[in-house]
């Protein structure tokens, strides 16, 4: 059987394989996405102070540490029984909010945009960043500075541009001056509208294009599947805090849970050809790589999180997602490549929350932390990463020495969805005797691209070994020992 | 199969421990033969750095003796190693160093039996618990 | 004048060293003049096949984040050394090991267990665990093997130059990407993008004496934003870290945690910093003492944070 390797995956965060297996007619009989990385965080944690936990698990990925930084610090919060007060929580949503903003405008403008402003075909030497700044160098400036601003922020809030150091049980390290939280407001507004800037960029460059519109309409890149995000009270979208929603296909309530309840209704299945586990519904129950209402597969993305919610909670944004949903027929929308519409518009709620943040006069108050005092044991924070709901999980000693660790991140959640994605795009777009350009390569790559896939957060967990027999004789033959290594990696005698 | 002979590493300080095991060589009092003695001026002066790189590079047991407390040299020598060594030691034990390989213990000039009962007690318990696990 | 050959890698990372490259915000533009991007998976469609094709030391530098964890990263790592003039381990993971070397202190096995049958959230009756070859009905997929070490890019390969750091700060990454630019660059085998001397000498608090009766974990207190944060019993690891950030995290109320790794001349950063703090301690008696040090409950994750791969023991010992 004919093979193709993509390797390695490109313009997402972390490692990636793609195996597409073509029959003798050329076309797709499968297609693989294979997850080569591993660290191990759920282990190596083992020992660690819980307060160490903010700084040590945001390692987990550079590209969104401000994600794990805030999941463990609420896990850590929950392990204490502590709770930090409302100056504490609005610097750490101010925080999240500026990450929000530099993090989407890295994904649209640098990691994906270049296949939408340069075209999927264009040449790798100029599918890229630095093709999108020579084409378009006015935006090119924009982009730049608006991540500079967003990173500006979390150094002031968090201490540091990136793995940020500020976040602790019970509060922050520190809180905010009043010139600090007036240049916060100045750049607040300068964010609200470069997010205005890239819906108009969205519109002209992808939505304006019948080409690209009927890209993100192709049923090749569409699946029905449940959806999962974040909600405040008001079933509005949050990243910082909430419950989990859980929507079936047909856009309707199948679940909703607080944090300490994400055991009862996710699980994760495991395949030999991959690093990376695949959570799924445990209430549907895992059913293999197959969408639908009695397939556990669920997604969790930006456009999950709309699907799920009643709204969004800024006024720019939630005209953006009536539009969207307007223009694509109602929701749920199930086009995988419209998540890149639902990143912008996150990307206008990010910046005008953090507006609104900015004004609060809470924000610069004096009171940024709560020691605590309850002997600490158990705790789950969950939040929305970019990439997707976020869960931390630890159980520590009556001294706060982590003993447990269960993570479920981002990325990890959509595991099912993107390798489906990829083998639909790849059975959609090769087929018989259709020549196999490195641009059509490409066009699998951007069914993964849309998930913004930050893989070094997906994989924390590892890897087994080929089985193998050791004898060890003495010098007359004689049989000593006998060593085997199963399939699972471990030795016997 | 030969008995396993641990490797144990010796800082002796040069006023008290290391002229007490010269006192139990020239008194024949028997002392395992495993230890490798280094001689240092002051207990103080091991760095936990010489520790470590004992153990990296084999030694089964690394055995820190100074002054006892109150008699030091150079005063406060042995209670710098007092506060250094127990942080290592507490350190060693999540390396999977199990404490029975490192010591510091106190052994005066004229203490030649008790350099002698230290370095057997410690030769006889490596010798039970084997051989350090080893990296390269 | 013919434009830089650039590479860039990520091996056992997580990408912050990439965004740290962003950090030098619009001189990316100034670099885009005098620079090509031949392979940088990050921010660039190339491929390893791409790579493989190059002449011989025909990228000039390789920028190399992320630390040994499988055959893949050091399978990589050896391709690009020979594929490339100047190799530089950029950030502390390639440099000395990083968060992801504190597994260094367990093993595959025990991460393997944890990862797929412990975890509450795994559902695996089967045991079934990724395999490095493994027969699917269309054919053979195959993973890289995960070692039971990491190991830095240094034991792996001839590195020319270091950037500590995680990530390394910007103002550092384009003083180092401009001295290249020059031709710069100091002897092979330099740490380049930091100081010499220790953090202390960069940071603003004031310094008095460094004395403690009694040590405290950073949630337990709120410190006194203008005094030495060791000398208010916090762990701050500045003392035995190399300067070049600008002592951001001390600046933030938080103590340094050491991602800059040991200054110049200190082999072992761990050892450098636990015996340190061992010389504040306040106390000459042995049961005060271990009551002091009682409440430094994770020496090995505080003292060798992000040094374990480069320090003397290297890894735990595991039966």
């Amino acid at each position: 059987m004919k093979r193709i390797t993509i390797d390695p995956i490109t313009r997402l965060e972390g490692h990636g394989k793609i195996e597409i297996f073509l029959d003798d007619a050329g076309e797709v009989a499968n297609a693989y996405l294979q997850i080569p990385e591993l660290r191990g965080f759920e282990k190596f944690c083992e020992g660690r102070l819980v307060e160490d936990m903010p700084q040590i698990t945001e390692r987990i990925c550079g590209v969104c540490p401000e994600a794990h930084h805030m999941a463990s610090v609420k896990a850590a919060d929950d392990v204490f029984h502590v709770d930090p007060p409302p100056t504490a929580k609005k610097l750490r949503e101010l925080l999240y909010s500026a990450f929000y903003v530099a993090d989407h405008t890295t994904h649209f403008y640098i990691l994906s945009g270049p296949d939408f402003v340069m075209g999927p075909d264009a040449d790798p030497a100029v599918r890229n960043i630095l093709g999108v700044i020579a084409k378009v160098p006015d935006v090119g400036k924009e982009v730049i500075k608006t991540r500079e601003m967003g990173h500006e922020i979390i150094e002031m809030v968090g201490g540091r541009k990136i793995h940020p150091c500020g976040a602790l049980p019970g509060g922050m390290s520190h809180g905010l001056t009043e010139e600090q939280r007036q240049h916060i407001e100045e750049m607040a507004r300068s964010l609200v509208e470069f997010a205005k800037l890239t819906i108009k960029v969205l519109d002209d460059v992808v939505l304006a294009n019948k080409d690209y519109v009927d890209l993100i309409l192709n049923d090749s890149y569409i699946h029905r599947t449940y959806y999962m995000g974040l909600v405040d009270e008001n079933n509005k979208v949050n990243f910082y805090d909430g419950k989990v929603r859980v929507v079936d296909p047909e856009g309707k309530e199948f679940a909703k849970y607080a944090p300490r309840e994400y055991l009862e209704h996710v699980a994760e299945h495991v395949e030999p050809w991959t690093y990376l586990k695949f959570p799924y519904l445990k209430k549907v129950g895992w059913k293999g790589f197959t969408e639908g209402p009695e397939s556990g597969v669920y997604r969790a993305t930006p456009l999950s999180r709309l699907n799920v919610a009643d709204g969004m909670a800024t006024p720019l944004a939630q005209a953006e997602y009536e539009r969207m949903y307007t223009t694509l027929g109602g929701k749920p929308v199930h086009a995988t490549l419209a998540t890149h519409w639902a990143r912008v518009i996150e990307l206008l709620y990010a910046a005008e929350h953090l507006l609104e943040l900015s004004l609060d006069p809470d924000i610069t108050g004096p009171n940024y932390r709560t020691i605590p005092t309850a002997t600490p044991d158990e705790g789950v924070g969950i939040v929305e990463a970019p990439r997707g709901t976020l869960t931390h999980h630890y159980i520590t000693d009556e001294h706060g020495v982590v003993q447990k660790v269960n993570l479920i991140v981002g990325t990890t959640n959509n595991n099912a969805a993107i390798s489906m994605s990829i083998k639909k795009a790849a059975q959609g777009l090769i087929k018989g005797g259709k020549e196999i350009s490195e641009g059509l390569l490409n066009k699998i790559e951007m069914a993964f691209r849309a998930y913004d896939p930050c893989m070094a957060c997906a994989t924390h967990s590892l890897l087994g070994q080929m089985p193998l027999e050791v004898i060890i004789r003495d010098s007359h033959g004689e049989e000593i020992r006998r060593l085997s290594r199963g399939l699972h990696g471990r030795v016997t005698r | 199969m030969e008995e396993f002979e641990p490797k144990i590493v010796g800082f002796l300080c040069n006023w008290c421990s290391y002229r007490g095991a010269d006192l139990a060589g020239t008194s024949r009092i028997k002392s395992a033969p495993n230890v490798r003695s280094l001689r240092v001026m002051c207990s103080g002066r091991v760095d936990p750095t010489f520790v470590l790189k004992a153990f990296q590079l084999g030694a089964d047991g690394v055995l820190v003796l100074g002054c006892h407390p109150g008699d030091c040299h150079y005063k406060e020598g042995n209670y710098k190693a007092a506060r250094c060594m127990a942080l290592l030691k507490k350190m060693l034990a999540q390396f999977g160093i199990e404490e029975e390989r490192f010591l510091l213990e106190w052994v005066s000039a004229s203490e030649g039996g008790r350099f002698a009962s230290i370095v057997n007690d410690m030769t006889a318990k490596l010798k039970k618990l084997g051989p350090l696990a080893q990296h390269r | 004048m013919e434009k830089l050959r650039i590479a860039g890698y990520w091996a056992s990372s997580c990408g912050g060293c990439e965004i740290a490259t962003l950090e030098i915000g619009d001189k990316i533009l100034k670099l885009a003049e005098v620079a090509d991007i031949v392979f940088w998976p990050a921010l660039v469609d190339f491929k390893y096949h791409d790579v493989e094709q190059m002449a011989d030391k025909s990228i000039d530098v390789c920028l190399f984040n992320g630390a040994i964890r499988n055959s893949e990263n050091e399978h990589i790592g050896k391709l690009l050394r020979v594929k490339s003039k100047i190799m530089v381990a950029y950030g502390s993971c390639s440099y000395e090991g990083c968060i992801p070397a504190l597994a260094n202190l367990t093993n595959r096995e025990g991460i393997f267990d944890r990862v797929y049958i412990e975890t509450p959230s795994t559902d695996n009756s089967n045991n079934t665990f990724p395999q490095i070859s493994y027969q699917v009905p269309e054919g053979e997929l195959t993973l890289p093997e995960f070692y039971d070490t990491v190991k830095t890019l240094a034991q792996t390969v001839e590195v020319d130059y270091f950037m500590p750091g995680c990530p390394p700060v910007g103002k550092q990454t384009w003083a180092v990407l401009e001295a290249i630019i020059q031709g710069e660059l100091p002897p092979p085998g330099s740490v380049v993008g930091a100081g010499t001397r220790a953090l202390c000498e960069e940071c603003p608090r004031t310094k008095e004496e460094k004395k403690v009766k009694a040590f405290y974990r950073p949630h337990e207190i709120i410190p006194d934003p203008e005094k030495c944060l060791l000398e208010q019993g916090l762990l701050c690891a500045g003392v035995a870290t190399r300067e070049g950030c600008d002592a951001l995290c001390p600046r933030a109320n938080m103590p340094c945690t050491g991602c800059y790794g040991p200054p110049e001349g200190v082999i072992d950063q761990g050892a450098k910093f636990l015996s340190a703090v061992a010389s504040i301690i306040d106390s000459n008696d042995p049961g005060e003492i271990d009551k002091i040090i009682e409440s430094i409950r994770d020496p090995v994750g505080t003292f060798y944070r992000y040094s374990l791969a480069d320090s003397l023991l290297r890894r735990a010992r595991i039966k």
